[in-house]
């Protein structure tokens, strides 16, 4: 492919002219998040999930709820958990069903780059994914001792959303692999083994040594002590950051690759 | 630039497509230039919506080669000059009309503004409703109009009047003629005759994944003028042994033979002696039409 020599060239003369990234990228959110709005019962169920949890599981054991520490401890856990599973699942399944319809396969003929089409769904699914935090402090802050300064809410609530990525990309993965039925089902064992491995209901320091050792190999793991590093202010380990950053590159990776892969479950 | 130097918009060279077991496209090489208007005709099943999944990149060749605009189209950019409409009405029910045209139009860099489109395609009325609340028809013109919202110099409608109306499947042709006319490339795909008749300068005509004919509409209607003959016979064999008769099977009591000359046949029927009762002659289905073409190509070679 030469270059065209001349700059000036009209739409006509160049057939790769193509937009602009960033705004297709806001008009692909901007479509989502409206889509979502609009029959919003989906993302109501999974914001419902962790704060119920919270409020079944920890508030009545009290030697946690009016520890101030532990009940920090457990209501930044719950919050991760808040954002894993709303990530997983909306992402999961909404790819995974957008797959199944003609849509999707339409989209694909247009000039769109698998990377914009990806982190649009991201963002679109990271904004009700965080809101599903909302129930998670509102109960921790009635219910229980935990507590934080400002600075820690905000830091904590920063660092949560960049942990919360490999999650998103996860979904997006399990998405792109799986049928939508498939998809259900590998999305609630992987979100339970993620919760337990990560410590997100029960705390890695009560770990055996080798399930704890195991755990530091889990992105929740990884969640979970960053933002409570970040809620608490103190300096995270090294093997977390890694961790993370690790999980982030890897299902980037993973995600990318299998859209592109992917061909839609329609035949003919 | 490749695509002005190699003269042709898409191209496909030896492309085979299987799906497990099935071959829902088998070695088709053709070539679509600049200016054509093209109809790819064939029954349900075919292989049309398969040889257009390629050629906008959304599915991969399982061998063989696909361009397009000179390029290999599952590159997002090579599509940038290319316009689809979705084959079912496939449109995201909880949007807003205005809004599915304009995330459509955000992937072009020179669109046209929302009301010409809806002016043009006659959906002035529905841009405020959602998607979910238009009729089968409406969303039909919708999804073809979609196709032309980034002035694209190829475009591809599949099936695009399925479900209208006589008069909006005409007011649809004569959209389509205009753009042909302002010098858009356009493939068109249908299992109706009428409609490829209607439209198309050059005729391609698929079944079970393999091209029967590309030519002229005017040589592809000669080619699939054969017709269906009926009767009651004793002596089946020497029916079928006659000229011109390219395929035979019972209908009950009766003998059914699919012929490319229904006239000729006759005068041999006649002439051969053979006995016959309550003859009956129809045109050819379409399909019937093309399984006469593929025999008729068959006992030629």
């Amino acid at each position: 492919m030469s270059t065209p020599t001349r700059t000036t060239a009209t739409a006509e003369s160049t057939p790769l002219a193509t937009v602009a990234a960033l705004p297709l990228y806001a008009m692909h959110v901007r479509m989502l998040v409206i889509e979502t709005l609009r029959v919003p019962i989906a993302v109501i169920g999974t914001m419902a999930f962790p704060a119920l949890s919270l409020l079944f599981f920890v508030v009545p054991n009290r030697a946690v709820a009016d520890d101030p520490v532990f009940a920090t401890q457990a209501v930044a856990s719950l919050a991760v958990f808040a954002v894993m599973v709303s990530a997983l699942f909306n992402l999961g399944l909404t790819v995974a069903e957008n797959r199944e319809k003609p849509w999707d396969p339409y989209l694909r003929s247009l000039p769109l780059p698998a990377a914009v089409r990806i982190s649009a769904q991201l963002t679109a699914t990271a904004v009700f994914s965080f809101l599903s935090i909302v129930p998670v402090l509102v109960v921790g802050a009635l219910a229980t001792e935990a507590s934080v300064s400002a600075v820690g809410l905000i830091a904590g609530l920063v660092v949560l959303a960049l942990t919360s990525i490999p999650f998103l990309l996860i979904g997006a993965a399990i998405g792109y692999a799986f049928s939508s039925k498939a998809a259900i089902a590998i999305i609630q064992v992987g979100m339970f083994g993620f919760a337990f491995g990560g410590g997100l209901f029960f705390p890695p320091q009560f770990f055996p040594e080798w399930l704890e050792l195991l755990s530091r190999f889990f992105p929740s793991r990884h969640a979970r002590e960053l933002t409570l590093a970040a809620v608490e202010g103190t300096t995270p380990e090294l093997w977390m950051l890694a961790g993370a950053l690790a999980w982030t590159v890897l299902t980037a990776a993973l995600a990318l690759w299998l859209y592109r892969r992917d061909e839609g479950r329609r035949y003919r | 630039m490749t695509t002005l130097v190699n003269g042709h918009f898409a191209r496909l060279e030896n492309a085979t497509r299987r799906f497990g077991e099935t071959v829902a496209l088998d070695d088709v090489t053709l070539t679509i230039g600049g200016g054509e208007l093209v109809g790819l005709l064939g029954p349900n099943g075919a292989g049309k919506s398969t040889m257009l999944s390629l050629l906008q990149g959304r599915r991969r060749p399982s061998s063989g080669t696909v361009e397009l605009f000179g390029g290999n189209p599952t590159d997002p950019r090579r599509r940038a000059r290319l316009g689809s409409t979705p084959q079912e009405t496939a449109l995201p029910d909880t949007l807003r009309v205005s809004e599915v045209v304009d995330l459509v139009a955000a992937h072009f860099p020179d669109r046209v503004p929302t009301d010409a489109l809806a002016d043009e395609f006659g959906f002035a009325d529905l841009l405020r409703r959602q998607c979910g609340a238009l009729s089968g028809g409406q969303k039909r013109r919708i999804a073809v109009a979609l196709a032309f919202v980034g002035r694209p110099q190829l475009v591809l409608l599949d099936e695009p009047t399925t479900g209208l109306d006589v008069d909006a499947r005409h007011a649809l042709w004569q959209g389509i003629r205009r753009h042909h006319a302002a010098g858009t490339t356009i493939v068109v795909t249908s299992h109706y005759l009428e409609e490829i008749e209607a439209l198309a300068e050059r005729v391609i005509v698929i079944d079970n994944g393999v091209v029967l004919a590309d030519d002229s509409l005017a040589a592809v209607r000669d080619r699939v003028d054969s017709a269906v003959i009926e009767f009651a016979t004793d002596s089946p064999d020497a029916a079928r042994a006659l000229p011109g008769v390219v395929r035979d099977e019972w209908a009950g009591e009766r003998l059914r033979l699919t012929v490319d000359d229904p006239d000729a046949f006759v005068r041999s029927l006649v002439r051969a002696d053979v006995p016959f009762s309550g003859l009956t002659v129809r045109g050819a289905s379409l399909e019937e039409a093309f399984l006469a073409l593929t025999l008729s190509d068959r006992s030629a070679s």
